[in-house]
């Protein structure tokens, strides 16, 4: 079995003030030398699909029709073996 | 004529819109399932406000698959029309019947309070019964209505005047501080390219009679009740 491990978050272009105020709370807490911080979602998916290729067409398909909107939001994704 | 009221689990300004149409406008009205797979019989169709499908994963993101919006998108298609409020224009959007998204407001604050909103566009068939500039009071109530749009997009809105609406001082300017959620330029209201699918964050329903404090949320209603007419 195959594990997808998705990553969305808003594109640089797009303002994410839920990453600045995490990072503003950072610094309070004394880790200055944060200089960015980006909030996103993180999903994890078990395929019953086996073949990588065909995997990542599926997982790129899910991305681009709902699980990101790329109007406003950046995916990537990676596959681990899981066991059935 | 008859208006279709759309509901999808979460819904929760269908009943206001129901009033007003009702009790207010007095026109034929019925509510529209979200598994119905059919809007025939209906002349303009109502996307109102809530949380549709709880508004998992993004806004609008789901109830943009539920079976009825199949048929939304062919009713819009053919020039039907449609206008989303709140909830309503986050569907309009994720469906890619509205260009651009509505985003997390600037504050991460949930914002319920009037609004002033400026007429920017009176050409289309839901604004034409506004003035040039006209400036509407209405209630705003949402944690997700910063509207953003790629700048090629925006500048081909602003270009066709697929902005309606923008968040203005109750004398009309356009300024920062009266944005509640920091929409670009302070976006309160979009159209779709042809005029007839419009989507804004303000809830004309709950203002629709001197009683609740403004009868500014009228001429909308009025407008799209016109542009069904002259199909």
């Amino acid at each position: 079995m195959l594990e997808a491990q998705i990553f969305v978050t808003l594109k640089r272009s797009v303002l994410d003030p839920q990453g600045e105020t995490v990072k503003s709370g950072l610094h309070s807490l004394g880790f200055g030398g944060v200089e960015d911080c980006r909030v996103g979602k993180f999903m994890v998916l078990r395929l019953s699909e086996t073949d990588p290729e065909r995997a990542k067409g599926q997982v790129e398909e899910m991305c681009r029709k709902l699980l990101a909107n790329p109007v406003i939001e950046e995916y990537r994704f990676q596959f681990r073996e899981v066991a059935g | 004529m008859r208006v279709g009221v759309l509901v999808f689990p979460g819904t929760w300004s269908h009943q206001d819109f129901a009033h007003v149409l009702e009790d207010v406008v007095g026109v034929p009205w019925g509510f529209v399932w979200h598994k119905d797979t059919s809007v025939a019989g209906y002349d303009c169709l109502i996307l109102p406000g809530g949380f549709a499908h709880g508004d998992y994963l993004r806004c609008g993101a789901i109830a943009r698959f539920s079976p009825v919006m199949e048929a939304v998108v062919r009713f819009a298609r053919d020039g039907g029309p449609v206008i989303g409020s709140c909830n309503g224009f986050q569907i309009l959007c994720e469906a890619g019947l509205l260009p651009g998204a509505l985003l997390r407001n600037v504050s991460l604050q949930y914002r319920c309070q009037w609004v002033h909103i400026r007429t920017e566009n009176r050409t289309t068939p839901f604004t034409r019964t506004l003035a040039p500039g006209q400036v509407l009071r209405l209630p705003i109530s949402h944690g997700e209505g910063r509207y953003y749009a790629v700048p090629e997009t925006l500048g081909a809105m602003r270009e066709r005047g697929q902005i309606l609406f923008r968040y203005a001082t109750a004398d009309g300017r356009v300024t920062a501080e009266v944005n509640p959620n920091g929409s670009l330029e302070n976006i309160a209201g979009v159209s779709n390219e042809a005029g007839n699918v419009v989507g804004l964050m303000p809830h004309p329903e709950r203002a629709a009679e001197a009683l609740l404090g403004s009868e500014d949320g009228l001429p909308l209603f009025l407008g799209s009740l016109g542009c069904a007419l002259k199909r």
